[in-house]
Order: structure tokens, then C-alpha cells, then sequence
């Protein structure tokens, strides 16, 4: 990754961040009273990111199996709550040893 | 002093907020090295951008090589909620803050801050924000530098493991307000299912999945918007 590339990507994730935050403080200080397009804005990040993880997780990792137990961990834990972080640490151990449990079946077990 | 006094309160107020900050932040240094980002372009993203979802689907649309242009797009519409905390703060702050305390200010707004924010009762003072945004900032810039220095110490074989982090991370995100309302959880359903449909069914693939993460995500928050047309969080303006 080239550093120009790399700068310009900081630059867009700041912008994007930061237009939408400060265009209604400075300029357009209205109220947006339409239900639609509140609640449109408030699901888009929900939809984009339901997008996101199917089908691309099951390819995240070595195998579809392996994604596919390290995907169910992480709905169990994430449905308990859990933070980022821990789901994070667990669905990718879990990743972890199912790899290695099927690099030895592979190699014929005992 | 009592501005000094109003500063203080308000970077005690934003304590909470930095240490849930610090994990999460924690995860994005993590993450961001392993997807190529050197050191130091994670923590200017972080200094720079303050948001969380933004920052996650960005390094890993970068790390799949997308254009910017497309990056720029997706990160955009998934911050275009924003807008609507933004607005509910221009009708709370302090009417004598001048312009320029307005858009620095505007830089702090992400989701926690905005709560607690909205707690507070009348006018949100220029001091009380800069101290409620500064806490939170430095757990989020320190968390994504420990996440960095944690991610260089990780053994090849954990690192060949942790493609399946960031998706962990998107469910750990949207798992739990879609168990607390069926309107979010039928939104997910939609956009995963269509998403689905793009990649497989045949003649629909003309879109570059980047294009087709926005096209699944916007059908799907319509439909949502028209089903369920309610809005609460954002609402509560005076309590």
C-alpha cells in the first residue's frame, strides 16, 4: 500500500466522518421531522453492515468450516452481549482450533 | 474558573466512555495492522475520524483493495446518521458559541458522546462538551495504539485466524439491538439476504460487491424506514 494511498484513505474516513457532524451544527440547522428519513438514516448502518457479513464471513477464513464455527460463536456471544473485543478473541480462537483440529484429521489423525 | 470547573465535570462525565472505548479502539489497532495498515496511519485514522463502525468497514474494504470512491460511499451513507445527532445538538448547544466552536465541536459527536450528552439537562456548554469529547478521545487514540503494539506480538499462526475477527466484530454490533427490536432485526435479514442474492443469483452480479453492500444496505433500510417508521433515541430532545 503506497503511502499517498494510505493518506487519502485517512483523509476520506475523516471526511465522511466529520461532514455529516458538523453541516447541521454550522449550516442547515433545521429539524428533520419526516419519520422516513429518520428512521431511514438510523437502519442504514444495521443494514450495511447485515450486507457485509453475509456472504463474505464464510471466507475469511481457511476454510468455510472453520468460518462457520467461528461465525456461530460469535452470534452465541454477541447475543449474550458480550463486547467486541471478547466475541473478537473468541470467534477467531475458535477459528484457530478448528484449523489445527482439521490440519490433523487431514494428516490421518492417530 | 467555573469554566475550568464546567471542563472538569465534563471530562469526568466522559471517563465511562473511554474506558468502553479502549477495547474497541483496542480491536481496531489489531485489526488495522493485520490488514497492512502501519502504526502510525492507525492511529491518525483514529485521531481523525472518531467512529467506530466507519473505521472497521473502511480498513476492511481497504485491505480488499476496494476504490476509494467506493470506500467513500459506503462509509458515508453508514454516517449519515450523524446527521440526526448533529441536529439534535444544534437545538441544545449554547446559543452563544460562535461558528468556530460549533464545527470543533461537531468532531466529537459520536454515538456515547452524544448520549450522555443528551442527558444532561439545558443548554450543553462549549467547556462541558470539550471536556466530554477529550476523555473519550484519548481511550480511543491510546486503545488503538496498545491494539497496534499488542497486534506486532501475536504469533503467525493466531494472526492466520483472525480474517474471522471483523465479521465477529459487525456481530457483536448488530446482534444485540436486533434481539431488542424486531424492526433492526428484519432490516439485517433483508440486507443479508439480498446481499446473498446478489453474489449467487446468476445475471446479478454485475455490481463489485462494494457497490452492492450500498445498494442491499440503502433497499434495505427503506424498507425498514417504510415498515417501521418509528424513531424514539434521537427524539427525546428535552427529556
Amino acid at each position: 500500500m503506497t503511502t499517498g494511498r494510505l493518506a487519502l484513505f485517512i483523509l476520506v474516513l475523516a471526511l465522511t466522518a466529520y461532514l455529516p457532524r458538523m453541516i447541521p451544527l454550522a449550516v442547515f440547522r433545521r429539524r428533520i421531522t419526516n419519520r422516513f428519513v429518520q428512521s431511514f438514516l438510523l437502519y442504514m448502518p444495521y443494514a450495511i453492515l447485515g450486507a457485509m457479513i453475509l456472504p463474505d464471513i464464510l471466507f475469511s477464513t481457511g476454510s468455510v468450516v472453520s468460518a462457520l464455527a467461528g461465525g456461530a460463536v460469535a452470534f452465541w456471544l454477541a447475543y449474550r452481549r458480550k463486547g467486541l473485543l471478547p466475541v473478537a478473541l473468541a470467534a477467531t480462537a475458535t477459528v484457530f482450533v478448528v484449523e489445527r483440529l482439521m490440519a490433523w484429521f487431514a494428516m490421518g489423525g492417530l | 474558573m467555573k469554566e475550568k470547573r464546567i471542563f472538569t465535570q465534563g471530562m469526568k462525565d466522559g471517563m465511562p466512555v473511554a474506558l468502553g472505548y479502549l477495547s474497541v479502539s483496542f480491536a481496531f489497532g489489531m485489526l488495522a495492522l493485520e490488514n497492512g495498515l502501519p502504526t502510525w496511519a492507525a492511529v491518525v485514522t483514529s485521531l481523525t475520524s472518531f467512529t467506530g463502525t466507519g473505521q472497521f468497514v473502511g480498513v476492511d474494504m481497504l485491505a480488499k483493495g476496494a476504490a476509494l470512491t467506493q470506500i467513500a460511499c459506503t462509509v458515508l451513507v453508514i454516517n449519515l446518521r450523524y446527521l440526526l445527532m448533529a441536529l439534535s445538538w444544534s437545538q441544545r448547544l449554547d446559543p452563544e458559541l460562535n461558528l468556530f466552536q460549533r464545527m470543533l465541536l461537531a468532531f466529537g459527536n459520536t454515538d456515547e458522546v452524544f448520549a450522555v450528552s443528551m442527558a444532561q439537562p439545558g443548554m450543553l456548554k462549549a467547556p462541558y462538551l470539550a471536556g466530554l469529547i477529550l476523555t473519550p478521545l484519548m481511550g480511543w487514540v491510546g486503545g488503538t495504539l496498545l491494539g497496534c503494539v499488542a497486534s506486532g506480538i501475536l504469533p503467525a499462526s493466531v494472526r492466520a485466524a483472525l480474517g474471522i475477527a471483523i465479521y465477529a466484530m459487525f456481530l457483536a454490533i448488530i446482534v444485540p439491538p436486533a434481539r431488542d427490536a424486531k424492526p433492526v432485526m428484519q432490516i439485517i435479514l433483508v440486507a443479508a439476504g439480498l446481499s446473498l442474492l446478489m453474489r449467487y443469483m446468476p445475471g446479478l452480479r454485475l455490481l463489485g460487491s462494494g457497490w452492492s453492500v450500498i445498494l442491499c444496505g440503502i433497499v434495505a433500510a427503506a424498507f425498514g424506514a417504510w415498515r417501521y417508521p418509528a424513531v424514539e433515541e434521537v427524539e427525546h430532545d428535552d427529556r
